[in-house]
């Protein structure tokens, strides 16, 4: 009997397919019940530890791009923190550039800074070296610190597992939101929901962000092992 | 069903013939859309290009490659050809591809890489790497909505991995280090 009703949706579903190309997204229905219940994980993902949403994130002191070293504090009219992993040579990273930059233009007068941070080990990935930090700030023309996590010892305080990778604190380093900066990462006109605006919004209105925690593809930070 | 089948091959033909002064690039991709048939595991409907790659645009059609039961061991590989240690591991699914190819064994790379670049990217990739085990391109750019449904404890970053068997599974959630490290985890699901 069920399988009758499995085969029945199937076939609907093929035809729903065929019919209505685009719309495919319609058709998941049977897929999705089928989730397993004990999924056994060999490894997990090198993260685990790290900040959850409503911890309080630790301040840092890294070097930027100029040379000076930068901290959270250092921004003393800051309502929040855009915290941002990312890195130069992360194809991830790189289709945000321009959203960062726009981010920054529009949140930063707002008291909502981008401070992004580099954590990959320039030695398993030459391209994300300082110098070529330095070069690719300049060719994108960043407004925002771009800081090197020298000894990665910050990416794994925060928990960050790849690039990009975004915390969104408020001003007492409280996080607001883990995940993402939008839902689509290959495509920015294609973007249905800005995930950190929103957030921003949200704190703005004195609530919490909803989505809080988001999850996409990304480039693992590299670190020797 | 076969009318369907033939009104979208007829429309998607008129599709390519509509679009076919944007060049080569887009003509690799849209090609002749064949709807895959039915076959006695297969659930879902997507396209294969030319060069015989199956393209999942949506992660709906692509699910049931992670839960076909059958007494077949499905090794799953989450990858793409911009991620360094993605490609470093690649070997390692070949070579167990080689070496259990004439059990039931079906190693499976899902290629994450940008559907609009494949020409650049991919397609290079896999005629100068002559892949044996089969790809697969997994193009549905909203992450967020179907990275739990592959693993809840995923959080995006790649490679990825799992095996499974039926209902029996292991996720593996980085790059293996070695063959050896992989076959462990296929023999577990094996002697299972």
């Amino acid at each position: 009997m069920k399988n009758i009703y499995v085969l029945a949706c199937l076939y609907l579903g093929s035809l729903l397919f065929v019919a209505c190309n685009n719309d495919s997204a319609t058709t998941s229905t049977s897929a999705d019940k089928k989730q397993p219940k004990a999924i056994k994980v060999v490894n997990e993902s090198p993260k685990k530890e790290g900040l959850k949403v409503g911890d309080i994130a630790p301040d840092f002191k890294l070097k930027n791009i100029n040379g000076k070293i930068v901290s959270l504090a250092d921004y003393t009219d800051a309502k929040g923190y855009i915290v941002t992993f990312t890195c130069n040579h992360c194809p991830y990273a790189v289709m945000y550039e321009d959203r960062l930059n726009a981010l920054q233009a529009k949140y930063a007068p707002m008291g909502y800074p981008i401070v992004a941070i580099n954590p990959n080990d320039p030695e398993v990935k030459p391209a994300d070296s300082f110098e070529n930090m330095q070069i690719r700030a300049k060719e994108k023309g960043f407004e925002f610190a771009y800081l090197i996590d020298e000894g990665q010892k910050v990416y794994p305080q925060y928990g960050a597992t790849k690039t990009p990778h975004v915390f969104l604190l408020n001003k007492d380093r409280m996080v607001k939101y883990i995940g993402a900066i939008d839902d689509n990462a290959q495509d920015a006109e294609a973007v249905e929901v800005k995930f950190v605006e929103n957030a921003i919004a949200s704190l703005e209105k004195g609530e919490n962000p909803d989505p809080n925690y988001t999850k996409a593809i990304g480039c693992s930070i590299k670190s020797k092992k | 069903m076969i009318k369907y089948t033939f009104l979208f091959l007829l429309l998607s033909s008129m599709l390519f013939v509509a679009c076919s002064n944007n060049q080569s690039s887009n003509a690799e991709i849209a090609k002749t859309v064949s709807v895959k048939e039915s076959t006695s595991t297969t659930q879902s409907t997507s396209q294969r290009d030319t060069t015989g790659l199956l393209i999942f645009d949506t992660f709906e059609e692509f699910d049931y490659l992670l839960h076909q039961e059958n007494d077949t061991t499905y090794v799953i590989n989450f990858w793409a050809t911009w991620c360094k240690p993605c490609v470093a591991e690649l070997p390692y699914f070949e070579e167990l591809h080689q070496k259990y190819k004439n059990q039931k064994v079906k190693v499976i790379l899902v290629s994450l890489d940008f559907k609009k670049s494949l020409d650049k990217h991919l397609y290079p990739f896999l005629k100068k790497n002559q892949l044996q085990s089969e790809v697969v391109l997994l193009a549905d750019s909203k992450t967020n909505n179907w990275i739990d449904k592959v693993e809840p404890t995923w959080d995006g970053a790649i490679p990825v991995s799992i095996i499974y068997k039926g209902k029996n599974r292991k996720f593996i959630g980085s790059d293996v280090e070695n063959f050896t490290e992989l076959e462990d985890i296929l023999k577990s699901i094996l002697n299972q």
